[in-house]
């Protein structure tokens, strides 16, 4: 039906649209041919592997990128974007998933920055700028969660999005068409549910919505229409209300989502991991266990402290308290390079900032924290590191020309299978991954949690955080939940279920509230 | 050293005539694709200039051009591990006046002992290099900024200990007049420390697991600590080291000289050091770069400036050419990188 939403006969379609639009960067076709409105009023999801064309449609339809052919249409109209700003004069915004926030000026000044009113000569008129920003807040329904003096670098992740958003809603030109980048990754439940009205609201006003996203539950929860991508061509556009999680992932990948998790009973009774009552600036108290052979998942929502345990865990956060063992022995952590020695490895949770070098081959990323086992006198032996780096590539199924491809040039998956090598080299005892398949296509995540069921099976303890619900249940023999700080449960792997999880997760909030059943505290459990 | 399979199985490309002698295609592997098109920039103004002038190319001017360039050439040398780290280093021609001053004081003092001359430079260049590096990395400021003062201040320094005045007369000494005017196997003594302190650089950063560091402390500083390596003691040493090697450049000034300069044939040095790291190759954010290519950009600004010399060009002109060369080379880099042109560049 989408196609036909363009036919000629009818009035010209309020919204906007992208009319066979292609998109190729030197012989890389990224987009081949995509015909596919975004009505007014409406909003539409858009779906897709990583790599499928997602961004690359976005950038096109924001101005960002020029299509090679095909025109972006406004309520029927054809547009000419030849850079962002163009689009931002038509009415076309995009929310990124981090918005340029000027850090030492106020809120206020960030979301007029550009057409400031000013008194006479180029003074700032902070009188009007205080009316200004007090009256938009007011009519947006914002003056309870964002405060206009606050400062650019005081601002939580949500409320930079939020000033992305004024700008977009104050500005003269009206705005038609709003596109939200993958907007929760970085954002509490609060934030989400504030969101969510928002957006809820912007489709009431008549705005066209663009949301893309990875999380089907809020696909589910906002989308009236849902697009798929797939390999840079649309492979389907679907009603929300008529189609369910396993079709769309049928037309992300193609195959079914059941398949992907290996399911194995390997773990043994040998504590391998110990920490008791470890506190540090960000985590309280916090005692766990891994078994050898076990994998372990850390749950809990976005900021319950489980990246900062990792880090902490890695030697990478001064210890105020308590005790880690590993092995048995007592560790003592003053930087991640005791944390290695003792047989800790940690893939960090931001793959490209935390863990790759990116202008350098995958032999020298796989071999960097092997080096002196590679090394003699300090020189490191060449042959044994290709042949290791090699071994591991071809063991985790790295998809590359060779080991002297930059990490740069491979795919968001394939990039975290060469941080995966770097510590499969090392064969450390325990392995922390953290959300080890973030921005990471469907195909690749099957390979992970088969690496990760290997690496068990091999008798490595294997702690996963993970925010995706039916990662936690999938992967782990065993549950642990954190919320602020603090673990606030277990649960064995006939116990775990989304419900006992997220009630975990949010043992704060329903503290008062009867503990029976959660009643759909936020959108995460619908 | 590299062996031929090593160098064809990690960059084919750089092999363009594999025609050629063995040697020339073990170098041109070595010296990797990138910096083709320094050779070719280097080739295009040895023909230019030894076209117009047929001394040019005379085995005497080609030594004269690769004294002329050692004492930048050793700075270049160390400047571009500062730049794999992702720091920078502008103090290093203070740094070698300083130690100029205080070898040939040094010398004078101790009844003519060159190696305590030579000596005490090198411990006061490997102190003031510790000193830039703990105040970066304890004193939490900039490396720009920190080395910025270093070359005020160790100007300053070499100024008020030498009262502003070439000191001692060292050519009386045999160990400096060997380092001065001595030859080994027909190339000059200056020629060959160069060589062997860009010798042992490379190796320090191409085969061992030190250098395999910093280009990964230059790379992404983050991923460095959290893969175990120690981000502050590799800084706190590489400028160590880049105060040590500019001392050894001091020392060299002192015997081509013959006396202990504060400032002149110093100053400058900082610029042209930079311009050959960033002409040969070394991303100015760190992680990349090698010896070879800045090496290369070390012959190509000497052949450069020794023709604009000869052809009695203004010396002038020299300045303004080495200007527009520093802006170019990163002007093309960024362009490699595709960054857009917006606000300030990282």
């Amino acid at each position: 039906m989408t196609a036909l939403d363009l036919s000629p006969a009818d009035a010209p379609p309020s919204g906007l649209a992208a009319e066979r639009v292609a998109k190729s960067f030197g012989s890389v076709q990224a987009l081949q041919g995509v015909t596919l409105h975004f009505p007014s009023g409406q909003v539409t999801a858009l779906m897709g592997e990583n790599g499928a064309g997602k961004s690359t449609l976005l950038r096109i339809l924001t101005g960002d990128h020029r299509p090679s052919e095909g025109r972006v249409l406004l309520d029927g109209t054809p547009l000419d974007l030849a850079s962002p700003i163009d689009a931002r004069r038509a009415g076309i915004r995009i929310i990124p998933q981090e918005p340029e926030i000027i850090p030492h000026v106020s809120v206020a000044e960030n979301v007029y920055v550009g057409s400031l009113p000013r008194r006479s000569g180029r003074r700032l008129d902070r009188a009007e700028l205080r009316r200004r920003i007090t009256a938009d807040l007011a009519r947006l329904g914002f003056d309870k969660v964002l405060d206009p003096d606050l400062l650019g670098s005081e601002l939580t992740a949500a409320q930079r999005q939020l000033v992305e958003i004024l700008r977009a809603l104050t500005g003269e030109v009206q705005t038609r068409a709003i596109a939200f980048d993958e907007p929760t990754s970085s954002l509490s439940e609060h934030e989400v549910e504030a969101l969510f009205a928002l957006i809820g609201r912007l489709r009431d006003q008549g705005i066209a919505v663009i949301y893309v996203s990875h999380r089907m539950k809020e696909i589910f929860r906002l989308a009236d229409r849902i697009a798929v991508l797939r390999d840079g061509a649309l492979s389907g556009v679907l009603q929300a209300a008529e189609t369910d999680e396993r079709e769309l992932v049928r037309l992300m990948v193609g195959r079914d989502m059941s398949s992907l998790f290996v399911r194995q009973d390997v773990a043994t009774d040998e504590v391998v991991l110990d920490v008791r009552g470890l506190t540090t600036d960000d985590v309280h108290d916090v005692s766990l266990q891994v078994r050898a052979g076990e994998v372990v998942a850390l749950a809990g929502l976005i900021g319950a402290g489980r990246s900062e345990l990792a880090l902490a865990l890695a030697g990478d956060a001064p210890i105020r308290s308590g005790e880690i063992r590993l092995g048995g022995r007592l560790l003592r952590l003053r930087s991640p390079k005791d944390a290695i020695r003792a047989g800790l490895g940690l893939a960090p949770e931001e793959r490209k900032a935390q863990a790759l070098f990116l202008q350098r081959t995958i032999r020298d990323n796989t071999s960097l924290v092997s080096l002196d086992r590679l090394s003699r006198w300090r020189f490191v032996r060449r042959r044994d590191e290709r042949a290791l780096a090699q071994e591991y590539t071809d063991r985790l199924r790295v998809r590359a020309p060779s080991i002297e491809a930059e990490a740069r040039t491979l795919s968001g998956g394939n990039q975290q299978k060469v941080v995966l090598a770097r510590w499969l080299a090392r064969r450390p005892q325990l392995l922390i991954l953290d959300e080890p398949t973030r921005g990471v296509d469907i195909g690749a995540k099957a390979e992970i949690y088969q690496i990760i069921a290997d690496l068990a099976r091999a008798g490595s303890a294997v702690l996963v955080i993970s925010s995706e619900l039916p990662e936690v249940l999938g992967l782990a023999d065993r549950v642990v939940v954190m919320q602020n700080g603090r673990v606030t449960g277990e649960l064995g792997r006939a116990q775990a279920s989304e419900e006992a999880v997220l009630a975990l997760a949010m043992t704060d909030d329903l503290a008062g509230a009867p503990r029976t059943e959660p009643d759909t505290p936020t959108g995460v459990s619908r | 050293m590299t062996t031929g399979t090593a160098s064809t199985t990690e960059q084919p490309h750089a092999q363009p005539e594999p025609g050629r002698t063995a040697g020339l295609g073990t170098l041109l592997g070595s010296v990797g694709g990138q910096n083709l098109s320094l050779v070719g920039a280097l080739a295009v103004v040895l023909v230019l200039f030894g076209s117009l002038n047929g001394n040019y190319l005379s085995w005497e001017n080609i030594q004269v051009i690769a004294e002329a360039v050692t004492i930048a050439g050793l700075l270049a040398v160390v400047q571009t591990v500062v730049i794999i780290c992702g720091g920078l280093d502008i103090s290093v021609g203070s740094q070698a006046g300083l130690a100029s001053v205080v070898s040939a004081m040094a010398f004078t003092s101790t009844g003519s002992s060159a190696l305590l001359g030579i000596g005490a430079a090198v411990l006061v260049g490997g102190a003031v290099g510790l000193l830039n590096g703990i105040v970066i990395i304890y004193g939490r400021v900039n490396p720009t900024i920190a080395t910025l003062a270093g070359l005020a201040a160790y100007k300053g320094v070499a100024q008020l200990v030498s009262a502003g005045r070439a000191q001692g007369y060292v050519l009386n000494d045999p160990l400096f007049i060997f380092l001065s005017r001595g030859k080994i196997a027909g190339l000059p003594t200056m020629v060959w420390i160069l060589i062997l302190v860009a010798v042992g650089v490379h190796v320090l950063l191409k085969y061992t697991d030190i250098g395999r560091n910093i280009y990964a402390i230059g790379g992404n500083d983050t991923a460095a600590r959290l893969a175990g390596i120690n981000l502050n003691k590799y800084l706190v040493s590489v400028y160590a080291l880049t105060g040590t090697v500019a001392a050894v450049a001091g020392v060299l000034l002192t015997a081509r000289t013959g006396s202990g300069q504060p400032v002149s044939g110093s100053e400058g040095l900082e610029l042209q050091s930079i311009t050959a790291a960033a002409l040969g190759g070394c991303a100015l954010k760190g992680g990349k770069g090698g010896v070879g290519g800045t090496l290369l950009a070390v012959a190509l600004l000497g052949a450069l400036q020794n023709g604009l010399t000869i052809q009695g060009i203004n010396s002038f002109w020299q300045n303004v050419a080495q200007g527009l060369l520093l802006v170019g080379a990163v002007v093309i880099q960024q362009r490699r990188n595709r960054e857009r042109a917006i606000g300030l560049p990282a």
